[in-house]
């Protein structure tokens, strides 16, 4: 099934019909099952209106003209069960897939899930690792084989965490923490986005999503506690700030408390832009400070 | 046509069919009034058009209502650490309000009643006692906010207080204003006097007033009452 | 003294909007100056400006959503230039601060001040003529509610030369939109121009649910009445039952922003996702709002142009209640990605599934109408045949996002701007382009140009495919939507693809314009002499072109499905008109200055608010109460036009068709 996907809209990989992981898959193989069936009846029924239009045209006197038919319940009876057994069909792909795929659930496996624990900000991601006591900015290393489980919040505005290769996505909430469970199941250098508008830096969202194998994992979070950052309270409210094109650096140690109380709003959200003042009435100026 | 002025409030008077078709007349052969806008018989009396299109908007305006009903439910408990519901409601003060706009609706009531018999005096005597005990409840409702505020539960305070501050404040915003169109009413009606156009104004005010009444009952049930026991 | 208003709101350091604006105010200067030069004035302000007249503010709502669209057509043109540019390294020729104004301007001008217009303009124009009665309900509130929505599209221009426009998207999702993160005017401009013109759109759907209901000629029952006057009645009932939630949730972030509450602010215990929830509880059914009459004008058109009735009316019906009552319970589809559990995601994808049920009915219904007929493929035709093509594809890959795991991949990407895309254009603006074919000879009395229509259908439909086919590989490529610069390179190809596709759409539209211009000057030969140039079905057509302003001297009395076709079957078998009627002095309302006066006041009011001027603003609030007081004390309501002059103009259209029958009789008197 999945192989069609590339064959389909050529040129796929790198996106979502290429993914790395059980979840990711899953979604594709959905998407791609809904699209078969809808286009089991999509693509006849197209053809069934150029088929009609051209027999019936007015320069057509061989087709019959029947002035004053406009019903048959034989029809009307075909033509209500088609979409309604298509939808009943694609209701009950909606039913399962959803309660399979609903990104709450934790994955089936045989090891303990990563825990990491997002933070987006504006206009960069923060990725704590409470298990490694590290932390990273637009960076996200994940070891293959093994579940990942998400713990989303924000500490500004609305976003959406989303690695396109990985699976499901889900929001990043100021206040509310939402979760995912998504894995790699081979090495890959990825990208993932924030999937909601979040303002002017948001162009900046894109994060460096990396799958390595266990060994490597455990060597790069050892390699992240050689930083010579600490992410303490001073450094939060620095980093907190809006700024853009952050590359991505990791933190040696961090508070373990930092997550929720970013989620809990103790910690308070990140500021805003500067807002309208004398010299650009009506106009905010994000502090970065490009106008 | 009847001439309207030498109605007097005699008992045969208040019994008298109105002259316009309304709907279908209960006492004839089951087929539609021309005049109603029922079914095929062409369309409907200005009368009607009038009446049926406010009511049409009154519907519009409850689901604006139901709106700020559904963000006081979300927002019920989120009091950031200030006052809720038990503390800020003044049942005493709920109560006088409340007999005063359903007193008011019934003298609204009584004076649509001197309309249809084209009694002027006594319109105008039930508009003003109306108007009176709209102003009462405005004039209550803005003291409990006032109070409320000097208290520190201001707007401001937490979502629950914004919540129910605009859901209240919306409607003594609509008693308000209708108060002004009463007002409006009133002045029309003396210049005037009761020519259809300011009949049919009249039967739309009688209708938002009286919605405005359903719409009080909602609030004091859901905010004061549930609001006390919570 | 004047709020926060200065004069460095005006963005001298920014040429685009500079420019921009520079021009639309030499151009606006240089129209009036033109009417006042030629004393146009009185004849503008007695015939249009104060007019109540249906077919009048059809006609002014179409001008307006046209003049919108094309605002709206050139921001999307910055869009998609940026994104072609602006890959890798670079960054394109828009900085983020303004590439964010576009797409949120892009967004906002299209749904509210092209789309909305363009749809209320057609059923102004139509629904009282195919009820055969002589106005709307309410015709001055009719007036009001357009220049209203005129106040709307006139502060949403100003933004681009005084301050700045909202940045936040066409939907303001609060934390982002709150005072906190946009401290700016740019959404307080968006508040008032929807609010202002929303209830501007309110005003109507109660004037059409109220016409429509109560408004019939005699003989038209429910079930006789055409399929265009269903739509509309469908898409009123949802305006009248969602636009209030627009209006209370916009209230209610605009008390966030100005006296600081939290509705939906991130302290104080402010919830978000009501907004979001609020929001798309109101703009899902608007999608709706804006399809379904573009539904009921591919039904006229579809059966029309077969020469045979509308294939099962009775299922059409049903399905136009179906998807009206079904579209308000499916807005959760908007936010499937914001966890609210499969239970939830389950119900609501099922819902939106099951639309599907009805648009298709309707799909399947129109290709049987052409079953049995003479389909002739002239340009209306060719855009139902696109419509059909492309709404259907459309219409799939909405069915794919409904199901929430494959959404989970898709949401907020290319893949869903080419699919919202793919059914507005497929099927909103294909419709408006088909039913102005269609419907402007009744309207201005001559036909349109057939070749530049021809092309201008062929440019849109081939360079919407080439603009939309790449988003929606992008889509699935992984790019999410919104991006003023894209990093990834292998992006490339496709976003210059559809940059091509984008100068394909704009031949389209300047054949349109073309047309419309060759056909202005040989409009004497394409004039339209019988008022039914189609061979209509429903009563429209019984009316000359132009139609009088009283629409019919006699209201019809209607027998039968298709009124109009039935008057024609009788005219030709007997060979001869029906017998003049009793001509009566007929009784239609006079002008009002209410609606220009209430938006020139709302215009100046919502100006005041955007810039905390508070003087300015209580002062236009009395001044717009003092109005509706003067309005209200008005003497005369009505005025009469005497029974000879309905008579002389009923004899002309008499003659006419008295002419076309002779014709007919001739042409089968030499054929047999």
């Amino acid at each position: 099934m999945l192989g069609l996907g590339p064959l389909f809209l050529g040129g796929c990989s790198g996106g979502v019909l290429d993914p790395v992981g059980p979840v990711g898959a899953n979604d594709a193989e959905i998407l791609i099952d809904a699209l078969l069936i809808m286009l089991g009846i999509v693509i006849p029924t197209i053809l069934l209106a150029f088929w009609m239009a051209w027999r019936y045209r007015a320069s057509n006197t061989k087709a019959k003209y029947l002035p004053n038919w406009s019903y048959s319940g034989r029809i009307e009876a075909v033509v209500w069960s088609i979409p309604i057994l298509t939808i009943m069909f694609i209701g009950g792909v909606i039913w399962i897939g959803s309660y399979r795929l609903d990104p709450f659930k934790p994955l089936p496996s045989k090891v303990p899930p990563l825990e990491v624990q997002v933070v987006s900000l504006d206009w960069k991601w923060l990725f704590i690792y409470p298990q490694q006591g590290i932390a990273t900015v637009n960076e996200l290393v994940v070891p293959t084989g093994r579940p990942v489980h998400f713990k989303i919040t924000s500490a500004s505005v609305f976003n959406v965490f989303f690695v396109p290769r990985m699976g499901s996505m889900i929001y990043a909430m100021p206040g509310m923490v939402s979760q995912v469970h998504l894995q790699a199941d081979k090495p890959a250098d990825m990208f993932g986005v924030s999937a909601h508008f979040s303002g002017d830096g948001f162009s900046d969202m894109q994060f460096q999503v990396r799958s390595v194998p266990e060994a490597d994992f455990a060597a790069w979070a050892q390699s992240a506690k050689g930083s010579s950052l600490a992410l303490n309270g001073a450094a939060y409210a620095q980093l907190a700030k809006q700024s853009r094109n952050v590359q991505s650096y990791a933190y040696a140690a961090v508070d373990p408390q930092l997550f929720h109380s970013i989620a809990m709003m103790k910690t308070p959200p990140g500021p805003g832009p500067e807002p309208a003042g004398p010299g650009h009435a009506g106009r905010e100026v994000s502090t970065v400070g490009r106008h | 046509m009847t001439d309207l002025s030498t109605f007097s409030t005699s008992r045969e008077a208040l019994l008298r069919r109105r002259e316009e078709p309304v709907g279908h007349d209960p006492h004839a052969p089951r087929e539609a009034v021309p005049g109603s806008g029922h079914g095929a018989s062409g369309p409907a009396s200005k009368r009607v058009i009038v009446g049926y299109g406010f009511w049409i908007f009154l519907l519009s305006d409850i689901v604006m209502f139901s709106c700020f009903f559904a963000a006081y439910a979300v927002l019920q408990g989120a009091t950031a650490g200030g006052p809720s519901a038990r503390d800020i409601v003044d049942l005493p003060r709920v109560g006088v309000e409340t007999g005063a706009l359903l007193l008011s609706s019934f003298t609204c009531g009584l004076s649509f009643a001197a309309t249809n018999v084209r009694n002027k005096l006594w319109t105008q005597a039930f508009l003003a006692i109306t108007a009176l005990l709209g102003l009462i409840f405005v004039g209550l409702e803005l003291q409990e906010f006032i109070e409320l505020a000097m208290a520190g539960a201001t707007p401001q305070r937490s979502a629950f207080l914004t919540a129910f501050y605009t859901l209240v404040g919306c409607h003594g915003l609509h008693v308000s204003v209708g108060g002004l169109w009463l007002a409006t009413m009133m002045a029309q009606l003396q210049v005037k006097g009761f020519r259809p156009e300011i009949v049919h104004r009249l039967i739309c005010f009688n209708l938002f007033w009286h919605a405005l009444d359903i719409v009080w009952v909602g609030v004091f049930s859901i905010v004061y009452l549930m609001g006390a026991t919570a | 003294m004047f709020g926060r208003l200065d004069w460095s709101a005006i963005p001298i350091t920014q040429p685009i909007p500079m420019i921009t604006s520079v021009v639309i105010i030499l151009v606006i200067l240089g129209a009036l100056g033109l009417v006042t030069a030629k004393g146009w004035w009185p004849y503008l302000w007695r015939e249009w400006i104060t007019s109540v007249d249906h077919k009048r503010i059809g006609v002014m709502y179409v001008l307006l959503g046209v003049v919108m669209l094309i605002r709206g057509f050139a921001d999307a043109i910055m869009m998609r230039t940026q994104q072609a540019m602006a890959i890798g390294g670079a960054q394109g020729y828009l900085e983020p601060e303004h590439y964010n104004q576009i797409f949120s301007a892009h967004g906002t001008i299209m749904i509210f001040f092209a789309a909305m217009p363009l749809v209320i303009g057609y059923m102004n124009f139509l629904v009282p003529l195919q009820l055969g009665v002589r106005d709307v309900a309410f015709p001055t509130l009719n007036s009001v509610s357009f220049w209203l929505t005129a106040s709307g599209a006139l502060l949403v221009n100003i933004s681009l030369f005084v301050g700045e426009f909202a940045r936040t998207g066409w939907l303001p999702y609060p934390p982002l939109s709150e005072g906190t993160y946009s401290p700016g005017v740019g959404v307080d401009y968006y508040l008032w121009a929807v609010q202002i013109s929303g209830i501007g759109t309110l005003m109507t759907g109660i004037n059409f649910v109220t016409t429509v209901l109560k408004m019939r000629c005699p003989g038209m029952s429910y079930l006789r009445m055409p399929m265009f006057t269903w739509t509309a009645l469908a898409s009123s009932l949802l305006i009248v039952a969602v636009f209030p939630i627009l209006t209370a949730t916009l209230a209610m972030l605009t008390l966030d922003r100005y006296f600081g509450f939290h509705f939906f602010t991130n302290e104080a215990g402010g919830n978000p996702m009501m907004f979001m929830n609020l929001i798309w509880a109101w703009g899902h059914p608007e999608v709706y709002i804006l399809v379904l009459p573009a539904f009921g004008i591919f039904s006229e058109i579809f059966s029309t142009f077969s020469g045979k009735p509308l294939f099962g009316y009775r299922s059409m019906v049903a399905a136009t209640l179906f998807i009206c009552i079904v579209a308000m319970m499916t807005w959760l589809h908007h936010f499937f990605t914001m966890g609210a559990g499969a239970a939830v995601n389950t119900a609501f994808g099922i819902s939106t599934s099951v639309i599907a049920v009805g648009t298709g009915v309707k799909i399947y219904n129109w290709i049987f109408t052409m079953y049995g007929g003479r389909v002739r493929m002239s340009v209306p035709m060719l855009w139902s045949m696109g419509f059909i093509f492309t709404f259907v594809i459309g219409g799939m890959t909405g069915v794919l996002l409904a199901v929430p795991p494959a959404d989970f991949l898709t949401h907020n990407s290319m893949f869903l701007v080419a699919h919202f895309h793919n059914v507005i254009v497929g099927g909103v603006v294909f419709a408006l382009f088909a039913g102005l074919e269609f419907w402007f000879p009744k309207a201005f009395g001559f036909r349109l140009n057939e070749g530049w229509g021809k092309a201008a259908f062929w440019f849109a439909f081939i360079g919407f495919w080439v603009t939309f086919t790449p988003l929606y590989i992008l889509g699935m490529q992984g790019m999410t939507r919104r991006l003023q610069h894209v990093n990834i390179v292998e992006w490339a190809p496709m976003l210059q693809l559809s940059l091509v596709g984008v100068v394909i759409l704009i031949a389209g539209a300047a054949c349109q314009v073309i047309q419309l211009v060759v056909s202005i000057l040989q409009r004497d030969k394409l004039r339209d002499t019988t008022g039914d140039p189609w061979d209509g079905r429903s009563l429209e057509w019984a009316t000359p072109s132009p139609a009088p302003f009283f629409n019919f001297a006699v209201m019809p009395n209607v027998e039968g499905e298709e009124a109009y076709w039935g008057i024609k079957q009788r005219a030709t078998e007997e060979q001869q008109l029906a017998p003049e009627p009793n001509y009566a002095p007929i009784e239609m309302p006079v002008n009002s200055a209410v609606g220009v006066y209430t938006a020139f006041f709302a215009s100046v009011g919502g100006f005041a608010l955007i810039w905390h001027i508070w003087w300015l603003a209580g002062l236009a609030l009395v001044a717009a109460f003092i109005g509706f007081v003067v309005f209200a004390w008005r003497d005369v309501h009505e005025f009469e036009v005497p029974a000879e002059e309905v008579a002389r103009i009923d004899r002309a259209r008499r003659a006419a068709r008295a002419a076309v029958l002779a014709q007919l009789a001739q042409a089968k008197g030499t054929a047999s």
